[in-house]
């Protein structure tokens, strides 16, 4: 019997009173690449800023591989959103990508030189070996982008949160981080991803959480990523319902 | 401390509290916190005399401890107003800041009224600073807040850095920032305080800002960062006394730190204004210089290996020119070209040269036109070669596809580097 790495249960997320996700019910086996899909104010991040600890939860609970949040952060790796943070901070990139050890580290003690190590060979697997003393104010939106998944990586998580890594990024950039998310799945971590492109769903993710305040459909995409499914998720909205049906329509001749 | 005199005193605690201003407001500014030192230094103001009317004395342990709470209400009022109001945190902290100040100001007359009792002697020095009223007991409150002060950056080094950085990663680690940032306010409450009577409660957030905001022009790392802000506070705070004696020793200070600012504004390397604009003319310059190759050498194109003399009519005709004659002097003084009145020649340094140009500028077009939009990220700004800007493999693809067009300069791959080389198998025909 499969893992399962990361269950929710009963879970309402409220801002100031405000729902923003209602009574989600969830689970998601290990070694999965999940994507989370849903319109703007949907409530993505907020399941994932909740699977966090991030915001509080109005009730229910989160689970990681059978238990809760505080004591599983070690299993955890995060990529906030790329805007979240200040690009002129007076930093370079290995020592960002070092960011991704201080959980290990815990208190007082200093990234050494086993962790630079570690750093350095993060950014080697994000293709930005060249650029670990660069200051970050320097770096494009998809190396920027690079970084950030190199700093998850240096946390050494089994499950990584990935708040929409494909934003403003180039196809280069977007193919080599599909890449990296294939590597992980190979070596069992279980990731997922905030993703906004309809079309690209099916052939990036084997497993997809369809949300719109509420939880829509959860399971593997085959049978969860449906036009009647996509309906549900973004209502009426036809533009968003034509690109569906062409997503739907790719996915008809694979097997 | 035993017999140290009035000026000694003055100078150890004005370059204590400048450095300790000055890596604090560092943490401060990088969270985008800068304004509220400014706050705290203002709304310390009727805390203050509200000790000295209660306890009736001046010492700096009663009056900070005075300053602090009404510090803190001020922080609290902010937190307030932007939690339930519309109020944005700028015009909070505005209003908050001018409420706190004017209640010092009309509790400060009430002071000063003959009727009330107390040394009031130095208590003025809250409004505009005045290190000459320093105590050896002030001294020693100094040098303790910047021990603790130093000591906590040290130790929380990592902690605080992570923390202004990224504040979700790391909660999602599970550091306690809500702590390490009350932390790092704490420190900025304590500096500021204890700098009040330095400095003057107007002008203290200078002492917060400033420091850091010299610093950011010389480097880019954070621990840099904050040694050198450090020592900028330091040297204001030693400098401005000195050199200000006879005016308020708060402004003094100030504008030193402020002369720092500038000078670092207009000299800093990278990002000082007069490295920018140097940068610039050097850049403009080049880009002009490789204008005159590159049109030379496409003037000259079609009769390779032969090198003809152009005609200056056919070149000015070529492209538009800015002050040609002045570029032309200065490639006939690098000995890029032969300059004979009216016929302009390459060099066989200036061929080579030329040639690499031209090859440059057909591989970034080439790129431009047909790869740029796969991989703009994959663009390393920084690299002043084309060879170097794009990757390798990118740069070996684009090269085939100038070569089928047979737009790749091959006079490359048939010069030999060294002149050496040239006179052996060419014999001694200059190309």
């Amino acid at each position: 019997m499969e893992k399962i790495a990361f269950e929710v249960h009963d879970m309402t997320v409220a801002y100031q009173r405000r729902p923003v996700l209602w009574d989600i019910d969830l689970s998601i086996p290990e070694g999965k690449l999940v994507g989370i899909v849903g319109p703007n104010g949907a409530g993505k991040t907020t399941l994932i800023k909740a699977a966090l600890g991030l915001v509080t939860l109005a009730s229910g609970k989160v689970e990681i591989y059978g238990k809760s949040y505080e004591e599983q952060r070690h299993l955890i790796g995060y990529v906030p959103q790329r805007e979240s943070v200040d690009w002129d901070f007076p930093v370079t990139v290995r020592d960002v990508v070092l960011m991704g050890t201080y959980g290990r580290l815990g208190w007082f003690r200093r990234p050494g030189k086993a962790e630079r190590e570690i750093a350095d060979r993060c950014l080697q697997q994000v293709g930005m070996a060249g650029y670990a003393k660069r200051q970050i104010r320097q770096l494009s939106g998809g190396q920027q982008q690079r970084v950030f998944l190199a700093r998850a990586l240096a946390e050494d998580a089994q499950l990584y949160f990935l708040d929409e890594p494909f934003a403003g990024v180039d196809a280069a950039t977007e193919a080599a981080i599909v890449e990296l998310l294939h590597a992980l799945r190979s070596s069992g971590k279980t990731v997922l991803v905030v993703h906004h492109d309809l079309q690209t769903v099916s052939d990036y993710f084997d497993y997809v959480i369809l949300l719109n305040m509420r939880l829509v459909a959860c399971g593997p995409v085959e049978t969860t990523f449906t036009t009647e499914n996509l309906q549900k998720t973004y209502g009426g909205r036809l533009t968003i319902l034509d690109e569906a049906a062409e997503a739907i329509r790719r996915q008809k001749p694979l097997p | 401390m035993i017999s140290l005199s009035l000026s000694d005193k003055v100078m150890i605690g004005t370059a204590l509290l400048g450095g300790m201003a000055g890596v604090v407001g560092s943490f401060a500014v990088l969270r985008g916190r800068a304004l509220v030192g400014d706050m705290l230094a203002h709304a310390a103001l009727p805390g203050v005399c509200l000790a000295f009317l209660i306890t009736g004395q001046r010492n700096l342990l009663n009056l900070s401890a005075g300053a602090l709470v009404t510090g803190l209400l001020a922080i609290g009022a902010v937190t307030v107003i932007t939690r339930w109001t519309r109020t944005k945190e700028d015009a909070a902290i505005g209003i908050v800041l001018s409420t706190f100040f004017g209640a010092g100001v009309v509790l400060l007359s009430i002071v000063q009224k003959p009727t009330t009792s107390g040394n009031k002697a130095g208590l003025n020095s809250y409004l505009f600073g005045e290190p000459g009223g320093m105590l050896n007991s002030d001294l020693v409150v100094l040098a303790v807040v910047a021990v603790v002060v130093l000591a906590a950056v040290i130790l929380f080094f990592k902690e605080f850095e992570l923390t202004c950085f990224d504040t979700d990663f790391a909660r999602s680690q599970g550091w306690p920032t809500l702590w390490l940032d009350l932390a790092m306010l704490a420190m900025l409450a304590t500096v500021t305080i204890v700098g009040l009577p330095i400095v003057g409660v107007i002008l203290m957030a200078a002492m917060i800002i400033m420091p850091a905001a010299t610093a950011r022009f010389w480097t880019n790392r954070l621990p840099v960062l904050l040694l050198v802000s450090g020592l900028v506070g330091a040297a204001a705070g030693l400098i401005g006394t000195q050199v200000g004696r006879g005016y308020p020793a708060g402004a003094a200070i100030v504008l030193t730190a402020a002369s720092l600012f500038l000078v670092s504004l207009l000299f800093a390397p990278q990002r000082g204004i007069v490295s920018k604009l140097l940068s610039e003319y050097r850049l403009r310059r080049r880009v002009a210089e490789e204008h005159l190759l590159r049109a030379l050498f496409e003037l000259g194109e079609a009769e390779l290996p032969a090198v003809p003399a152009i005609n200056l009519s056919t070149l000015r005709d070529y492209r538009h020119w800015w002050s040609l004659e002045r570029l032309l002097e200065r490639a006939r003084d690098e000995q890029l070209i032969e300059w004979d009145k009216n016929q302009v020649q390459l060099t066989p340094l200036g061929l080579r040269r030329a040639a690499q140009i031209t090859k440059a500028h057909r591989l970034w077009e080439l790129y431009l036109v047909r790869h740029a939009d796969i991989a703009p990220d994959h663009v390393d700004r920084d690299a002043d070669d084309v060879e170097h800007l794009l990757p390798e493999s990118l740069v070996a693809k684009l090269e085939q596809e100038l070569a089928a067009e047979g737009r790749l300069p091959t006079v490359l791959a048939e010069m030999p580097i060294s002149p050496h080389e040239i006179h052996s198998e060419q014999g001694g025909t200059t190309l």
